[in-house]
């Protein structure tokens, strides 16, 4: 039987987190499970469903373009993907918040025991993920007949969103059960890139001691196009954004490159970064247990190590 | 209205967790337990309605061992009125606890159901939304900031893009997110009075729910391990080994 890959997208475009997801579907159909089909649900969402249709894998997208859909609401879109669910072996959904807030319901009304944020495939019905903030990692095996699954963005690389040619079939979207009504949506945005998606990740914590500090971390995010992030402690302060925050109850992420300047590396926070490629901290306490994590340490004072650092930067990269 | 409040035991979030030689799991003896910190932020929630005089009574929920309920009294030393202890030594799977708690909602018949986002064990981050899916209830999930209007709420989601608000029907689902608020400590006088305060017992076949897992834990192992960085003394050191040595600049 076939995958079905719920799709995150903006109606224009599939979000980086779909192709992520779909490489762990992939995973499986070498594990023996059958051909990978999106579901793009949304409303006007024509040119997302020609986008997922070139992603490179994907043998069908199945498009519900109606406004019932239009703001991912959890009712209404888990009860489409439970009308579609009887074709499939498996369902997934990447980890992010669009996933996590509807898949459970998918898998409840099909009475499956969800698999949460897996980080590996062993075979068709074992799975890796991690429990206590990565701490461990648990393999598990699903005795339910169809597998429900939220998929860890950051440990399956993008499949090439260029390459397929997945034939596109219009379903039916469901009514609006009205339980539910999107109010309004208040992005923080701006220019940078994703902190989800982003090669380098500059963090700052509660070290930073103002919300203006974090504008001493600007010019250095900009020379190096990085997304800028934060520990819990500097969002709580009201320092920066909630979507800013990295770790057990933040975003997950592993750049190439994430430094963390006045994080002093609680688990929780570990939890959402430990995986970068090359991890650098910046923090006045030699002690701060980041450092054991961190591939480059220096102990300094930020609000002297964050001007040098934007001079040094200017000299190499100009 | 009457407020459900699920609570789940769990390992302190300060312990350093340890895998157990076996691979079995996590060491659980002698390790501190407490309530897991979203759940407290969801009593905290439901005790402030009560004090802003739109909630009646506040029931709060634990299910697992006998000493789940010591949980139940630390959310009844908060604030809480009353508690339900679903006794089972047994592992219980995020759908069986939703099933479990379908099976006291249509006993108690709450309005609203407040549940932490996520336990900080598992970090399952589902049995709110099951419960939802179970019921046919609306839901708000990852919620920062509720408002309570007449048979609706408006909730406030911390989402990855940002916030979004929502306006959800009653009865319905909330799920916490950290920023909703601060749970207060409860003060000494409160926790003698928590000893008074009425917990029943029940067995989850007594609510005719069948919790048999349908997850098999193969194993359990320790994450990798990073191997350990080096310091440097000055920032144009740092550039440097930035450019030169792991090129990632
Ligand atoms: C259920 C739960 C979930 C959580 N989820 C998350 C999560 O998702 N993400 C997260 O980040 N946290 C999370 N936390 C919080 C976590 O436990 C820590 O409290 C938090 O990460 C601390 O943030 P911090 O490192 O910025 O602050 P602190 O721990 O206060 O560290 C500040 C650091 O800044 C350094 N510093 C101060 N001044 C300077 C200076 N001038 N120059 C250089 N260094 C300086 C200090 O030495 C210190 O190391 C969670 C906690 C709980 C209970």
């Amino acid at each position: 039987m076939a995958i079905l890959v719920i799709a995150e997208h903006d109606n224009a475009n599939v979000q980086a987190s779909t192709l992520n997801t779909v490489t762990a579907a992939a995973e499986l159909s070498g594990h023996g499970a059958g051909d990978i089909v999106l579901l793009v649900a949304g409303s006007e969402c024509a040119a997302a469903a020609e986008a997922a249709a070139k992603v490179a894998g994907v043998s069908k997208v199945l498009v519900a373009d109606d406004a019932a859909q239009e703001n991912a609401l959890a009712e209404n879109l888990a009860s489409l993907v439970v009308g579609l669910a009887g074709d499939y072996s498996h369902i997934l959904a990447p980890a992010s918040t669009f996933g996590k807030n509807f898949l459970p319901r998918v898998a409840a009304l099909l009475d499956v025991q969800q698999i949460s944020e897996i980080s590996a495939v062993v075979d068709g019905e074992t799975f890796v993920r991690p429990i206590y903030a990565g701490n461990a990692m648990a393999t598990v095996k699903s005795a339910d007949p169809t597998k429900v699954i939220t998929v860890r963005t950051t440990t399956f690389d993008p499949a090439p969103a260029e390459g397929g040619s997945g034939a596109v079939e219009p379903v039916d979207a469901g009514d609006d059960g009205g339980q539910s009504r999107f109010v309004e949506r208040a992005e923080s945005g701006g220019d940078r890139p994703e902190l989800t998606t982003a090669r380098v990740i500059i963090s700052g914590g509660r070290g930073m001691g103002s919300g203006e500090s974090f504008d001493l971390i600007e010019p250095i995010a900009d020379k190096l196009g990085a997304a800028m992030g934060a520990s819990r402690a500097a969002v709580d302060a009201g320092y920066v954004p909630n979507d800013w925050q990295v770790g057990q109850t933040g975003k997950v992420v592993a750049p190439e490159l994430y430094v963390a300047i006045g994080i002093s590396g609680a688990i929780q926070h570990l939890a959402g970064m430990k995986d970068s490629k090359v991890i650098v901290a910046i923090n006045k306490d030699e002690e701060a247990p980041i450092f054991q994590v961190a591939d480059y340490g220096l102990v300094a004072d930020l609000f002297q190590a964050l001007p040098e650092l934007d001079a040094e930067l200017a000299k190499i990269l100009s | 209205m009457k407020v459900l409040v699920p609570v789940k035991r769990v390992i302190d979030y300060n312990v350093k967790i340890r895998v157990k030689a076996d691979n079995t799991g996590v060491e659980t003896a002698n390790v501190k337990m407490s309530m897991n910190p979203f759940d407290e932020i969801s009593v905290e929630e439901a005790i402030r309605m009560k004090e802003a005089g739109t909630v009646e009574e506040i029931i709060v929920v634990s299910m697992g061992v006998q000493q789940c309920q010591e949980t139940i009294r630390t959310a009844l030393a908060m604030g809480a009125d009353r508690g339900i202890h679903v006794k089972s030594d047994e592992d219980l799977e995020p759908l069986a606890v939703a099933k479990l708690l379908k099976a006291i909602v249509d006993k108690e018949s709450p309005e609203l159901v407040i549940l932490g986002k996520q336990a900080i064990d598992d970090d399952s981050n589902q049995t709110g939304q099951m419960l939802a899916a179970l019921l046919g209830w609306s839901q708000g999930t990852f919620v920062s900031k509720i408002e309570l209007g007449d048979g609706s709420a408006k909730v406030t989601r911390e989402v990855d893009s940002g916030l979004e608000t929502i306006e959800v029907d009653l009865p319905t689902i909330v799920t916490v997110d950290l920023r909703l608020n601060e749970p207060r400590y409860a003060s000494l006088p409160n926790i003698m009075k928590a000893k008074k305060k009425p917990i029943d017992e029940v067995a989850p076949a007594d609510l005719g729910i069948d919790t048999a897992p349908r997850l098999q834990t193969l194993k359990v192992e320790e994450p990798p391990v990073r191997q350990a960085g080096v310091m440097v003394d000055s920032v144009a050191a740092l550039v440097d080994k930035l450019k030169n040595e792991a090129r990632v600049i």
